[in-house]
């Protein structure tokens, strides 16, 4: 017996002697699981498109109509004797109403299109337009006897009509609406007297009163919220990055870090409304600094935006090779050096995506907000002046649409869906600067 | 014969630069220098040798005080440069690792380009006074990088578009841009072509003129070239520390032959 027949002979496998290009069983299996996994994986990324695709429509959908209103548009001449005439009388816009209301017949006479109406659905259509016409020409009396365009708009039921919110299919006449109003509003569009305009009050404007949806606007809010995030960026941003690089670079290991770390990482994940508590009790309660101003809304989400912030900067941190740091210390650049020159910057990418992560986040809260009496307040107007933007009681974008959706009238919904178009229109703005810094220091690499 | 002996001992009696007494290293638990004493020579190729994992780096990286970064990292016993104790409190490492110099192992030039990467050393110590010097200092360091003519045409690119030996020597000419008195290199070459380790060595050999360079090489043949003393280290203990060829050649000490005939290691 020699040691060679000892050693079993090469099992009779089928595998060792299959051609390459027949798979066997294992390879099979193994190729149906990766298909599998990868059909997974498209169909988890379909279900996701679908979801973000239903809710683009719908925002879409609902919030357009809070960016077109419907307008009374009408050429109105004032003759200066009408004028004296109506301011000598006692009711004055009363006055005035008659004068706009004649003017209408003629105007609707002159198009051919018969009509009839009395003085209260006028009022009902589009509010009070005497005042609005007296106004105009106290401060104008330059534009007496030459005819001037009106564009007053029209009461929210009427808006809804235009908008299919509010249908003749069982109407219900109420004080704010008749169905025989219906017949005058389509007769006044039909003369091209009442027609959609696009909303630039919506945009520019402050909020309105609970019962005129009409003369609503996000502007001022827009306003606070870009104050408060000022305020956000301005404080979190350095306080983040600068307790980021302390712990990460420079702070021994020990007990005392290690609970500052674990903090840190719960304080990501305290609820909001919490932290809104917080502010009302220090910067309202004990600090008396004023209610309802982004500032302390900002101060407010800065404390709720560190620890993101933090967490994403110490990553980032944690990313850069050690050895760029070794190549700086070696060269005799001192800690601070290494950080500054080389650490940060290539870290700086990952930093902003924190950022701007913890800023939008900051954008959409709402909760805290509720606390600090931004959300109860209604901006009538814009702060004035840059320090004012952040002392002056104001409201934000979320606690608007939050109070226009809790409005009874129901032209408020549709502002409310508008609203968020704004705030992601806001949202997508930021983004897009963060983008375009991260590619100027990505290009550094 | 008495003139013979004159130019003899100009070449041998050359002065300490860095003396090492009783340095001990521990890692938390593991002791990785043990009691180590040894007096490095100025104007001289110095080479650590051993096999992997017996402390060559730590024992390097504890010149220049490297090793101050590893948290868990102690450091016994005393080591002076040109007499002076560089563990003192009073000495700033920061001001000591400008006068001795570090190239690793594995290359790692800052992601910035060619030129800010070699800069950089002379701008933080302000060894320039203005562009035209700055550029100065640039040619003439990548040129005993041995890749100015390289990368003359491209200072602008990014250091980490190089190839791995490119940069390594981008390495090399950014540590003596800072003019350090000492160099220590830890395997300079282990990412090198023969071409480019010849070019290293020659540069190695030249720079003895002014510096003290320390070298970490795991090739006998490298540590034969270019140094004149050399070290042998073995678990973390300085097995025997004498002029290279004999060392090479006639070895005291078993284990030392073992390593060097390929025994051990
Ligand atoms: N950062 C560190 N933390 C903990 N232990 C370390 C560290 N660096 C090195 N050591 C330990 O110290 C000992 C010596 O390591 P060192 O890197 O000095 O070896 P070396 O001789 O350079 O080896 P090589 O030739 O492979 O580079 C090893 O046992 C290693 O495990
Ligand atoms: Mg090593």
């Amino acid at each position: 017996m020699t040691d060679a027949t000892s050693i079993p002979a090469a099992p009779e496998d089928g595998r060792r002697k299959s051609s390459l290009r027949t798979l066997d069983a294992r390879t099979r299996r193994r190729n149906a699981a990766e298909k599998r996994f990868r059909f997974y994986g498209l169909a988890a990324i379909l279900v996701g498109l679908f979801f973000l695709v239903v809710l683009g429509v719908t925002i879409v959908r609902s919030g357009l109509p809070a960016f077109t209103q419907t307008v009374v548009s009408i050429d109105f001449t004032l003759s200066e004797e009408d004028y004296a005439k109506a301011e000598g009388q006692l009711f004055k816009t009363k006055a005035y109403e008659q004068i706009f209301n004649a003017a209408l017949v003629t105007s609707l006479e002159e198009r051919g299109v018969e009509a009839e109406f009395d003085a209260k659905a006028i009022n009902r259509i589009m509010g009070k337009p005497g005042a609005t016409i007296r106004e105009h020409f106290r401060a104008n009396e330059g534009d007496l006897g030459t005819p001037v365009q009106f564009e007053l708009s029209a009461a929210s039921r009427v808006d809804g009509y235009f908008k299919g919110r509010v249908t003749r299919d069982g109407f219900v006449d109420s004080r704010f609406l008749q169905a025989s109003d219906l017949d005058l509003v389509d007769a006044l569009a039909e003369a091209g007297i009442i027609r959609q305009a696009f909303n630039w009050n919506f945009i520019t404007g402050a909020d309105s009163g609970v019962d005129n949806p009409g003369g609503a606007g996000i502007g001022a809010s827009v306003v606070g919220s870009f104050f408060m995030m000022l305020v956000v960026l301005f404080l979190s941003l350095p306080i983040g990055v600068a307790a980021s690089i302390y712990l990460e670079e420079f702070a021994p290991q020990n007990r005392f870090t290690d609970l500052i770390e674990v903090n840190i990482s719960n304080l990501a994940a305290v609820p909001s409304i919490v932290f809104g508590i917080l502010g009302l009790a220090v910067f309202i309660q004990f600090m008396h600094l004023p209610q309802s101003a982004p500032l302390v809304g900002g101060l407010v989400l800065t404390l709720m935006t560190l620890p993101t912030i933090i967490i994403s900067t110490r990553a980032s941190l944690k990313a850069v090779p050690p050895s760029i740091r070794d190549a700086a210390l070696g060269l005799g650049a001192s800690k601070m050096q290494s950080v500054l020159h080389h650490v940060l910057p290539l870290a700086m990418p990952g930093i902003l995506t924190g950022t701007i992560i913890g800023l939008a986040q900051a954008l959409g809260e709402t909760a805290p907000l509720l606390l600090i009496g931004m959300v109860g307040f209604v901006a009538r107007g814009y702060p004035d002046g840059f320090i004012a933007g952040f002392t002056e009681p104001n409201s934000a974008m979320p606690a608007q649409i939050y109070t226009w959706a809790a409005r009874a009238d129901v032209g408020f919904y549709e502002k409310a869906w508008g609203g968020i178009i704004v705030l992601l229109l806001f949202l997508l703005t930021m983004n897009i600067i963060a983008i375009i810094l991260r590619r100027r220091f990505e290009r550094r690499w | 014969m008495n003139d013979m002996r004159v130019i003899e001992r100009d070449v041998d009696v050359t002065e300490t630069k860095i003396s090492a007494r009783g340095v001990q290293v521990y890692y938390a638990d593991n002791h990785a220098i043990k009691d180590v004493n040894v007096d490095i020579e100025d104007k001289t190729v110095t080479a650590f040798i051993g096999p992997s994992g017996c402390g060559k780096s730590t024992f390097l990286r504890c010149l220049n005080r490297m090793n101050d970064t590893i948290d868990i990292c102690r450091v016994e016993g005393e080591i002076r440069l040109d007499g002076e104790d560089i563990y003192d409190p009073a000495v700033d490492p920061v001001q000591l690792r400008a006068k001795v110099g570090m190239v690793f192992q594995k290359p790692n030039p800052f992601p910035k380009s060619i030129y800010d990467n070699i800069a950089y050393g002379p701008r933080i110590h302000g060894l320039a006074r203005n562009r035209a010097e700055l550029d100065e200092i640039v040619e003439r360091s990548l040129r005993r990088g041995a890749i100015w003519d390289e990368v003359k045409d491209r200072l602008d690119a990014p250091g980490t578009s190089l190839s791995g030996g490119q940069q390594q020597r981008l390495c090399i000419a950014r540590a003596v841009a800072t003019e350090p008195e000492v160099l220590l290199m830890d395997e300079p070459c282990s990412a090198l072509d023969p071409i480019a380790t010849s070019q290293v060595e020659e540069l190695i050999d030249e720079l003895r003129a002014n510096y003290s360079v320390v070298i970490v090489t795991h090739s006998m043949q490298q540590a034969a070239r270019v140094s004149q003393k050399t070290a042998f280290f073995h678990l973390g203990n300085l097995v025997e520390y004498g002029e290279t060829g004999k060392i090479f050649t006639k070895p005291e000490d078993s284990r030392t032959e073992s390593y060097i005939t390929g025994r051990i290691g």
